[in-house]
């Protein structure tokens, strides 16, 4: 299992928008990618679960990634959290 | 050119393309008991919802803009939602039709995110519920009726009150009804939205759909279809003439309303959302002196909860800051009627359980408005008040329940703020125990419109009796001078929220008899101001 952290950089937090193309792009991969903010507890492939977090710019994100791609997952998502969160 | 006639409602011009309103016509499928083959019905649907909103996607993207592309865009997504397909699953293997199953899945989806405690969140449930609808739609063979692109003057029979909360308001320029009245929702709606509108109208759907322009006199209550070159000049005069107009009443924007003679009155607006309390602000409106509350109640299934109403009240309490914001608790019943309420129907509504009488009886109704209201207090400057008052008694009812209310919410630990409590004076009834009720009360607000119908035995919504619908009738201004001297004399101030308030003939006589707030449609404000500071009295 893979773990990393990530603090919101977008001032209007994790909005409908980059939700979705953080499901689009988790979507290839085989590992279960779970997102945790204050506010709860997300499985990243799923976009209205990703929306209730209601998460803000500044709180910080845990990102857990477990499976047979993991290593490859977690530093593709890494990347597309720092580009678009 | 073709012309006609309708009673205008708001003065202005409006010149465009027309649209006729028709209501969507959805036949539930028989379902077919076999969650197969319903399974089989979502997919399908899922497809051809797919393929439309990328069409639409497409659209926006090249000629409205980014924005609104990834509106769309954003349903596209929660289309593909595993939440939302795994819920439509599941109703559908439990036995339900998969129209059912795609519709009330949404509902779902879309009250968790109006509950939440975040604005940009809440209005994603819109999102959601356009997205379930659609699939209903395809599900249902809607064929379905859709508003275009761009700005329209609307042509309707006539508009029901969840029907008019629905339309896009920015894009509307004129209604055109063939029905309804100068009290109707459609009319109330266009003064709120400064929009010149015709009802009664002569106008035929053949007329609209054979014209490519059509215009509306809101000053003469006059419309045309393909209006000639000499009538679209004399229009546009009209048009800017109007617009001229209005730019000299905004001297009196920022100023105290005061009449000569030394009077202060309070010029106010009425509103049905926290969209109209951002218009009132702009009107320069100095408090509200109505709020509709059943704009969360209509065009629904089922009843707003306790967060939901508190989000809207706290919201309005917050545009409007120190301002005063009366809150008219639930009125329900009559002319608006909500399927999930279970209400019976009646003979004579007008007359029947409506207002603060159903809010009596069904406290299961009523506790989660009023616990709303005292949350909501601590956020500004809110005031409450009970429609269809009759009794002394109604009103000492009630306000043991907010007592108890706000007592519960002290205990509970949330913060609230006094909030004052003030009858709607609307039954001739209430207007004859003025003077008992002003005992028990913290100020008034007369609703000259429903008074009018119940004490000239009138019905409001009935066009043919138009004539004997007299708003100047001397018993109704009898009433109203009793009215303001039984709480001049009680030590309570007294005000008018209905149509009254914002009419330039009675205006002086009001103030004379000693009312001091005065609410009307915020696009009213200014001139009425001007009109109080240049008063003879």
């Amino acid at each position: 299992m893979k773990e990393f952290k990530h603090i919101i950089n977008d001032p209007m937090g994790i909005h409908a928008r980059p939700a979705g193309m953080l499901v689009k792009a988790v979507a290839g991969y085989a590992s279960k990618i779970t997102i945790t903010a204050p506010t709860g507890t997300a499985d990243a492939k799923r976009l209205m679960a990703l929306m209730r977090l209601a998460a803000k710019q500044g709180m910080e994100l845990t990102v857990t990634v477990d499976g047979a791609d993991e290593e490859k997952a977690a530093a593709e998502l890494q990347a597309f959290l720092q580009a678009n969160l | 050119m073709k012309k006609g006639v309708g009673l205008p409602v708001f003065p202005g011009v409006a010149i465009g393309p027309a649209v006729v309103y028709s209501k969507a016509q959805r036949t539930l499928p028989v379902p077919s008991g076999d969650p197969v083959v319903e399974k089989a019905k979502f997919d399908a649907a899922l497809e051809v919802a797919r393929g439309q909103l990328t069409e639409l996607f497409e659209k926006a993207k090249a000629e409205i803009g980014e924005e609104q592309a990834a509106i769309v865009e954003v349903q596209l997504l929660m289309l593909e939602d595993l939440d939302y397909l795994d819920g439509v699953n599941m109703a559908i293997e439990g036995g339900a039709a998969a129209a059912i199953a795609a519709l009330d899945t949404g509902e779902e989806f879309a009250q968790v995110f109006a509950a939440m405690d975040d604005a940009y969140m809440n209005a994603r449930s819109a999102d959601i519920r356009d997205m379930s609808h659609r699939l209903y739609d395809i599900l249902c063979g809607n064929t379905g009726f859709s508003l275009p692109d761009g700005s329209f003057l609307l042509v309707a029979e006539d508009l029901a009150p969840s029907e008019t909360i629905q339309l896009p308001r920015d894009r509307i320029m004129a209604f055109i009804t063939r029905q309804g009245s100068a009290s109707s929702h459609t009319a109330i709606l266009a003064r709120t939205l400064n929009i010149p509108s015709l009802v009664q109208s002569n106008i035929t759907f053949e007329d609209v759909e054979n014209c490519e322009v059509l215009a509306v006199d809101g000053f003469t209550g006059t419309w045309y279809a393909d209006p000639d070159e000499e009538t679209l000049a004399m229009l546009k005069q009209k048009q800017s003439q109007a617009a001229a107009e209005k730019n000299a009443l905004e001297a009196y924007r920022g100023k105290e309303s005061i009449t000569p003679s030394g009077k202060k009155i309070l010029l106010v607006a009425n509103i049905g959302s926290p969209e109209d309390a951002i218009a009132a602000i702009s009107a320069d409106a100095e408090g509200v002196g109505l709020m509709r509350s059943e704009f969360l109640y209509l065009g629904r299934n089922n009843l707003p909860t306790e967060d939901e109403l508190f989000e809207a009240y706290k919201q309005v309490a917050q545009i409007m800051g120190h301002r005063p914001v009366v809150i008219r608790t639930l009125d329900i019943g009559a002319d608006k009627q909500v399927s999930y309420m279970d209400l019976e129907k009646e003979e004579n509504p007008a007359l029947g359980l409506r207002g603060l009488r159903i809010c009596l009886t069904r406290e299961e109704i009523f506790r989660p408005q009023l616990r709303a209201i005292y949350r909501a207090s601590a956020y500004g400057n809110l005031h409450v008040m009970f429609p269809m008052v009759a009794s002394v008694w109604e009103l000492k009812a009630a306000k043991a329940l907010c007592a108890k209310v706000r007592a519960e919410l002290e205990e509970e630990g949330v913060p609230t703020r006094e909030v004052p409590i003030g009858v709607m004076v609307e039954t001739p009834a209430a207007a004859v125990l003025a003077n008992e009720l002003a005992k028990e009360a913290a100020f008034f607000s007369v609703g000259t419109n429903d008074l009018t119908q119940y004490t000239l035995a009138v019905d409001r919504q009935n066009a043919k009796l138009g004539e004997f619908y007299d708003p100047y009738h001397p018993a109704l201004m009898a009433l109203l001078a009793y009215i303001a001297k039984a709480a001049n004399d009680n030590g309570i101030w007294a005000g008018i929220c209905g149509e009254l308030g914002a009419d330039p003939k009675v205006q002086e006589q009001l103030v004379k008899m000693g009312f001091t707030e005065l609410s009307m449609a915020a696009g009213r404000i200014l001139e009425t101001r001007k009109r109080i500071c240049n008063m003879e009295e």
